[in-house]
Formats: C-alpha cells, structure tokens, sequence
C-alpha cells in the first residue's frame, strides 16, 4: 500500500517520466556536436560513417563566416552597451517608486519580449520603409538593442529591490550623496546584475536571427549566413562546425551569467 | 571645502522625485517609445495602406483593401486557422509533457537533484534557437537517427503509417505538420516547465499534509489541491508556447510541410512578394490573438505567475 | 539654551492618511528622549522626519536652531542606528565603520585608526576585520552604533535598535547604550513600542497616539500622572475607570487611572481603610508573574479591574478564586484623566 512507503516519494513511473522528458530535451543538441564530426558530407547518415576534425580546418578558413561572425560580435557588443546604459537608469526608476503610469510603463518594458519576434522584425521594417531608411549594420543594432533593454532591465531591477531601503538611508545618513551612494554601496550589489545582464544580452543578441531578418537588409550576421545555408545540400559539415561554434559561444555566457545571478546572496541579518 | 557639483546636484534633487524619476526615465523611454512603439505604429499604417495591382509599388492612402484581401481569400483564412490549430496543439501537448516532469522537480526531487534538473531544462532552453533547428532537421532526415532509432525498435512500420495520415504526414518527417509539430513542442517545453515548476513549489508543503491529513489520497490531492493551485502557472507558461508557435516563421519553413503559416505568409510578402502591407495585415492577426489570449490568461492568474 | 531638534508643527500626509498631525516638541542637547508609541502611531516617521529620509507635508525641522527642512540627510549632522542594522555586507566591520570618514574624504590610514578607536568604545576592536555576515544579532547592533558615532553627530537617532535581540542581551545592550550616551554626551532620540524600555532609559519621553504627542513627560511624571487614558494603559498598564463605574466609586462621571500596585485586594468579610475609595466584584484570574501576581477582579459594572500583589503578602485568609472581594484605595493615588 502506498501509505506505508514515504509518501513524498516520487513512483518509478513518475521519475521515468522526468527522465525521458529531460533526456527529449537535450538529445537533438548532441546530435549536432556529434555531426560536426562526421566523414559523410552529402547525407544526414546514422550512425555517421567515420569520425574526423577536417571539416573544423575547412570552416577556419572561410572569408565569409568570418565575416559574418565579425559582424554578429560588433552588432551585439554595441547593442549590448546601449542596453547597458538605458536598461539600468529604467531599472533605477521603476525599481521602488510608486507613481502615476508605473504600471503603463512596466508594459511597455515587457512586450518586446512578449510579443514574438517576428512582430517586433515586422513593425521595424515598416517605420523603416516609411522613414526611408536603408537597412544595414544600425538597423540591426536597432532591433537587437530594444529586447537587451529588457534583458538588462530584467535581471538589475530584480537585484535592486533586493537591495534594502535602509542600506541607501544609512549611506545617505552617514554623508554620502547619491552619486557616493551609488558608487560605494549600490553597485557593488548590482555588479553581479549588470555582468548577468551584459552577457545574457549579448548572447541572445549574437544568436538572433528571428528580427534580424527583417532588418539586414543585405548584411550578413552569423545566424544569416547559417540559416541561408540550411537549404544548401552541400558543405553541410561545415554548417554543422559553425553550429557548434554558435552554440559555444552564446551558452557559454548565458551559463555564466546564470551562475552569477543565483540568489544565494551574503546579506546583512 | 567647496561642494563639488555632484552633490549640489543631489541636494537639488532632495524633495525633487518627479524630477528625479523623469530624469532616469527619459533616456529609455525615448528609446523605447520611439523605437518600438512608433515601429508599432508604422506597422499598423503600413497594413492600412494597400499595393497597387499594376505598378506593384505601396499606395501611401489609408485603406481597408488589404484587411479585405486577408479575410475573403480562402487561402489567407486557411493560413490562419493552420497556424493556430497548431499553436492549440503544441500548447495542449506541451502541457501534458511538463506536467510530470514539473511536478517531480517541484515535490519530488532532492535538492541536488532538483539543481541538476534546472540545469537540465534551462539549457537547452538557452541553446542557440537556429541550432536547435537545424538539429532537429539531422534527427528528422529521412536517413537521419530517428529514423535510425525508430527502425532499431522494430517500430518502422509505425512510422510509415503516421506518415501515411492525411494532412500531418508527408514524405518524410523532416517533411510533415507531424515533424513541425514535434519540434515546435521541443522548442518551447522549458517554457512550459519553469512556471509550471515555479507554480507547484509554490504550493506549501502544508496543504499536501492537510489534505492527507483529511483522508486523500495523492491523486485526489493531486487533483484538489495541486491541480487548481498550479493553474496560474499553467497558464503562464502556455501564453509562451501560444505566441511563440503563433509568430514563428522559420521552424515551419526548415522543417516543413508546403502549406502556409501566419509567419511565413509575413516574411514571404514583406520579401519576394513585396508586398509590405499585406505582410503588416497578416502580423496583425497574431497580435489580437495574442492580446485575446492574454487577457483569457490573466484571468486565469497567469501574471501572478510570472 | 538652543533646542537640539525642534519639530514645528510638523505633519506629515500619505494621501489621505495622517501619520504625523501638528506634532511640536523641543528636545534639548544632551538629552536621551524616547519617542514611544504602538506600531503606527508616527514615532518612525517622526525619527525619518529628523535624519532627512522624508519631507513634512507642513511644518518646519530644526536642527540646533537652523531650518533643515529642506537640506538632505547628507548634510545634517545627525546619524541614524537602523532597525535591521543596515550595514554593507560587502565591506568589513572596520570599513563598514570607517564609511562615513571615507565619504568626507579623510584618507585610509586615518579613518582606519579612528575606526578601531570607536570599535574599542564598543568593545568590538577584535572583529574589526570580519564580515558583517559572521557577527551576531548584537554585535552587528554595535557595528551599527559604531559606524554612526565615529562621525560625531549633534544628535543619534536610534529606531527600535534592539527590537531583534533576546531579552537578557536587550537589557544588557539597554545599560550599554545609555552609559555610552552619558559618556559621551550627544542627544539621543529613541524610538521603542516598549515603554519598559522608555521608562528606564529614557530622560523625557513624547507618547505618540495616531500621530499626535499624547503627553511629553519624564518617565516618572508619565507612570505617576498619565494624563489621558491612552497613556495610562500603554504606559504601565495602569487601570482605567470611566463612567458607570466611575460615577459609582467617586459621584463624577470623570475618568481616572489607577495603578494595580496601589490597589489592596481585600475578602468580602475585611473592613476597607477609612478614607480609601473602593468597589466590588469577583475575582475571575490569577496570573502568575514570579514576583508578583497580578489578580483580575470582574466589577459590578463588567469592567475589569488588575491589582498587583507581591510575592511576599500573606497567603493563608487570601481571597480564592471565583470568590467575591473588595478593591480599596487611597484617594491620592488616583489619577485624573483628560475627558476623550
């Protein structure tokens, strides 16, 4: 009878199904590491024929996915800096305060992120058309820098009402204005934030593809240049290498900043 | 010592809030105001305004021929419907896939194990979306490890026959509503699973014990106590499987069948087409549904949820 | 002599809510005030008022006779010990200590030293270089003290500082706070919900009621002569009689207050003392305190009266639960209070 065993136990079934769920969730990606490695370059053949590091020499040396992979780091370390700056002095303002149109304001800060992407590539695109404006590398630092707003909005916003009111009245109390304040007491707790925040928003920056469509125009970023390649029948290997690369490169960050945003945090009770 | 200008600043502002808070909002807003809300806005123009048949070029004039070109061409209607049969579909099936793997993270699961299964969750969430694509384009191929697998198993016969099926299958998974569909749910189940997972935890261990007290058993708690409680979450993670299977244009164009969705319809029209007010119309369909689901959503307690 | 502070006629609006109405008091230098009052009642809001965190709707601040209403926190000379401590998890005691030298701008050494001198005043020296994290509720209290005292204020304001702490550690940290104001001399200005806490330190203290000063009193003055029914009850619970009863035992309708210790509990067959007012009723409790009993009598009215008695008094011939008993008092220990 159940009731004689631990009743917070989970049944066999149960943990199979957490497991098959989770072992659904990571399969496919493995695959890809796994393909980046294999002989056979004209079929998706399973298992793959043979095993080799060719193809890595052969992406290395190609002009135009440096190029592209040029273009995807100046975009998203650019947008990345803008969203530094305009996500943080909203994150200040929204944090405490209790004024007339917060709530109107809070909305605004969630549909970029609400709203699929490809509303968000669509909408840029006509102001663009309306604006006469051509598309190109601002365009696309346009698009990427509205959702790394929120992104870094997000994670400094949660860190702040974290901090306690009564840590900025005891600096204040003690003599420091704010600018002191905010040096000495506010930004060593949020620098873990914005770190968080900085990376997270250039990873998803540099893996975006869903807006930037809409808004390169003719230029090239990673993600672009990949996904023209999807329907190229040959050099799939050479696609599989760079999906590696892309894959390193943007979780690298965002573990890292995951990692840094744990609130397991040193307070002062 | 004379006060260095900061602090004359600071004194200023002291009593001055309004202004305080104006000053650090302004940037942002302006950015996001003119930027996004006025991208918005074109975009709603931009489908007010209609092609000329003949010179293929945009007509700056407001009118409605566009809308009416969405909804009386039966194709168009079909377009919508498809999409959102598909978003329902992934949304339910999403659903039922995270539940058990919530409700163990959440009420099950040791401490080392429940950080073990975040991490497990969160990332692939976090893997590149194009990458996760393509992967599934490899393990879909016709020669690809599905195929692979499924043949292992002695189950070849089975999929032969669901690709058979009218309408989901095709000719190959990588080919068919039925391999869209399965990669749609892959896409979006650690969105499904955080809040769901967020939501049980939130039930206090407590009320499990009140209710066992009382006389249920597990399922009964389960569906009187756990069910109910873990609404909110539910329903928030499913306004994220919703939208995002609503606006996607590039899964259903990799791994495919011929029929259209809203997103392709979008990119197609805006692109080759040239036709950006039609493109603007059809986005338009997503951002009501989505708006209509939303509310539906918050009703149920979804933002509590979040 | 210029007051120290100066509240006038300050009132402080939250919307439609009062929480500070035409409050006016003087507190004068060298001074350990105590403003006391239940959750509510405006204390806290006066004490931000005084440091700068908030900005009356009316009314002036003044510090030593200068208009500071409008000059922020980090230009008054007045330093504040926060309830939850407040101190920077991510600097040292000593840095946490030395933070308020550091912004004026004196140079590390010196602010070092004179950091560890105030953590010697709170015999806290040794920890100087630990992190926040690691003390205990009351040494971080200390920490918290030492960190304002080293800037030297005019005035300290303290807000319920040792609200966390247990109560031996909150008895002894009551003796250590008020041998170091001595010591140094610098106003005080204390908010406590505890009037145990305000009667034993505390030179003068304002009892706060909604937002009003009820009375402003020595702790002596307050406990002997309360001057509303409020204050009677909060400050040493003392009894309460107003109208029937009232009109009964002295022929005026008018409230008064009287301490349980100076009523005597007598059985029914017990003759009153000449010249004591009393009344009847029944005696429903017998709360056991250690020293003292304190012995709920039901009158004849409803009303429920408490007298304390001592350990000491005689047990045999002692009136019994449940049974009929006389309450006797003399004329002059009762207190007449202000008509609500």
């Amino acid at each position: 009878m159940r009731s004689s065993r631990d009743w917070n136990q989970a049944s066999l079934g149960q943990k199979l199904a957490a497991a098959a769920g989770l072992a659904f969730l990571h399969l496919p990606v493995w695959v890809i590491v796994l393909y980046a490695f294999t002989t056979e370059d004209r079929t998706y053949q399973f298992p793959p024929p043979g095993l080799t590091l060719h193809w890595f020499a052969v992406a290395f040396a190609r002009e135009d996915i440096w190029a592209a992979l040029r273009m995807s780091l100046a975009v998203a370390a650019v947008a990345t800096s803008m969203a530094l700056v305009l996500g943080t002095l909203a994150a200040f303002a929204l944090a405490k305060g209790r004024f007339r149109g917060r709530e109107v304001i809070t909305l605004l800060f969630v549909l970029p992120i609400a709203l699929p992407g490809i509303i968000t590539g669509i909408a840029l695109l006509s102001a663009f058309k309306l604006g006469g404006i051509q598309p190109g590398f601002w365009t696309i630092v346009t698009g990427h820098a509205t959702f790394c707003i929120v992104i870094v909005h997000n994670n400094v916003i949660a860190r702040l009402r974290r901090l306690p009111q009564s840590w900025i009245e005891a600096s204040m109390d003690l003599g420091a204005d704010g600018l002191q304040t905010f040096r000495y007491v506010i930004l060593p707790q949020i620098a873990t934030a914005l770190l968080a925040g900085g990376m997270l928003a250039f990873a998803l920056s540099f893996d975006e593809i869903i807006v930037t469509l809409f808004t390169a125009g003719h230029e090239q970023t990673l993600p672009i240049w990949f996904f023209n390649e999807l329907f190229r029948p040959r050099e799939r290997p050479i696609t599989n290498v760079v999906a590696v690369s892309v894959m390193l490169i943007t979780l690298v960050p965002i573990l890292l900043a995951y990692w840094l945003m744990r609130p397991n945090e040193p307070d002062s009770k | 010592m004379p006060q260095p200008a900061s602090r004359t600043f600071a004194s200023f502002l002291y009593g001055r809030r309004g202004f305080y808070l104006s000053l650090l909002l302004l940037p942002p807003l302006l950015w996001l105001g003119t930027v996004y809300l006025g991208s918005l806005f074109a975009l709603l123009v931009q489908s007010f305004y209609a092609i000329d048949e003949f010179t293929a070029r945009i007509v700056p004039k407001l009118t409605l021929a566009t809308y009416r070109q969405l909804v009386s061409h039966p194709a168009n209607v079909d377009i919508i419907l498809r999409t959102l049969a598909m978003a329902v579909a992934v949304t339910l099936t999403a659903a039922v896939i995270a539940f058990p793997i919530a409700n163990y993270m959440a009420r099950y699961a040791t401490p080392r194990m429940k950080a073990f299964f975040y991490v497990g969750v969160m990332l692939p969430m976090w893997t590149s979306y194009l990458v996760k694509v393509y992967a599934w384009r490899l393990v879909l191929a016709k020669q690809g490890i599905l195929f692979w697998f499924v043949d292992q198993l002695g189950l070849a016969p089975v999929l032969d026959t669901a690709l058979a099926t009218p309408v989901i299958g095709g000719p190959s998974l990588a080919s068919s509503y039925l391999g869209m569909f399965i990669v749609f749910v892959y896409m979006w189940l650690p969105f499904m699973i955080l809040p769901l997972t967020a939501a049980f935890e939130r039930v206090p261990v407590s009320l499990l014990q009140a209710s066992a007290d009382l006389g249920a058993r597990p399922r009964q708690t389960f569906r009187n106590v756990v069910l109910p409680l873990a609404l909110p979450g539910l329903a928030a993670g499913s306004v994220f499987t919703f939208s995002l299977t609503l606006g996607d244009y590039i899964i259903p164009s990799v791994v495919g069948a011929p029929g259209y969705f809203i997103g392709m319809m979008v990119y197609q029209q805006q692109g080759t087409a040239g036709n950006l007010p039609l493109a603007a119309a059809f986005s338009v369909v997503p951002i009501i549904l989505i708006a209509i689901y939303l509310s539906l959503a918050k009703r149920l307690g979804a933002f509590d949820a979040l | 002599m210029t007051p120290a502070i100066q509240l006038a006629g300050v009132s402080r609006l939250f919307g439609a809510v009062r929480a500070l109405d035409d409050v006016s008091l003087s507190i004068a230098p060298g001074e350990f005030f105590a403003l006391l009052g239940p959750s509510g009642s405006g204390k806290t809001t006066c004490l931000r008022l005084i440091a700068g965190f908030d900005r009356p709707t009316q009314g002036k601040v003044l510090l030593d006779g200068e208009d500071v209403t409008d000059i922020p926190p980090f230009d008054r000379s007045v330093n504040t010990v926060f309830q939850d401590y407040a101190l920077f998890p991510h600097m040292s005691v000593a840095e946490n200590v030395a933070y308020g030298p550091r912004v004026r701008g004196v140079a590390a050494p010196e602010r070092h030293r004179r950091a560890l001198e105030v953590l010697e005043l709170v015999r806290l020296r040794a920890l100087a270089d630990r992190a926040p994290s690691q003390l205990s509720g009351g040494q971080k209290q200390r920490v918290a003290l030492a960190r304002a005292l080293i800037n030297e204020p005019k005035v300290l304001l303290l807000d319920e500082p040792l609200g966390a702490l247990d109560l031996r550690l909150r008895e002894e940290m009551q003796l250590e706070l008020k041998a170091i104001q001595q010591k140094i001399g610098i106003t005080f200005v204390y908010v406590t919900h505890d009037q145990s806490e305000a009667l034993s330190m505390a030179d003068r203290v304002a009892v706060f009621c909604d937002g009003r000063v009820e009375q402003l009193d020595s702790p002596r003055d307050l406990y002997m002569r309360p001057r509303t029914a409020f204050v009677a009850r909060f400050v040493g619970s003392a009894n309460v009689i107003e109208g029937e009863l009232a009109q009964r035992i002295t022929g005026e309708p008018r409230p008064f207050a009287i301490r349980p210790e100076a009523i005597e509990v007598l059985a029914m067959t017990e003759p009153p003392p000449a010249g004591a007012l009393s009344c009847e009723g029944v005696l429903e409790d017998i709360h056991y305190h250690g020293a003292t009993s304190r012995w709920h009598v039901r009158t004849n009215t409803g009303a429920v009266l408490s007298a304390v008695r001592p350990e000491s008094a005689p047990v045999d011939g002692a009136p019994v639960h449940g049974s009929r008993v006389r309450l006797a008092w003399s004329r002059d220990s009762l207190v007449p209070l202000a008509e609500r």
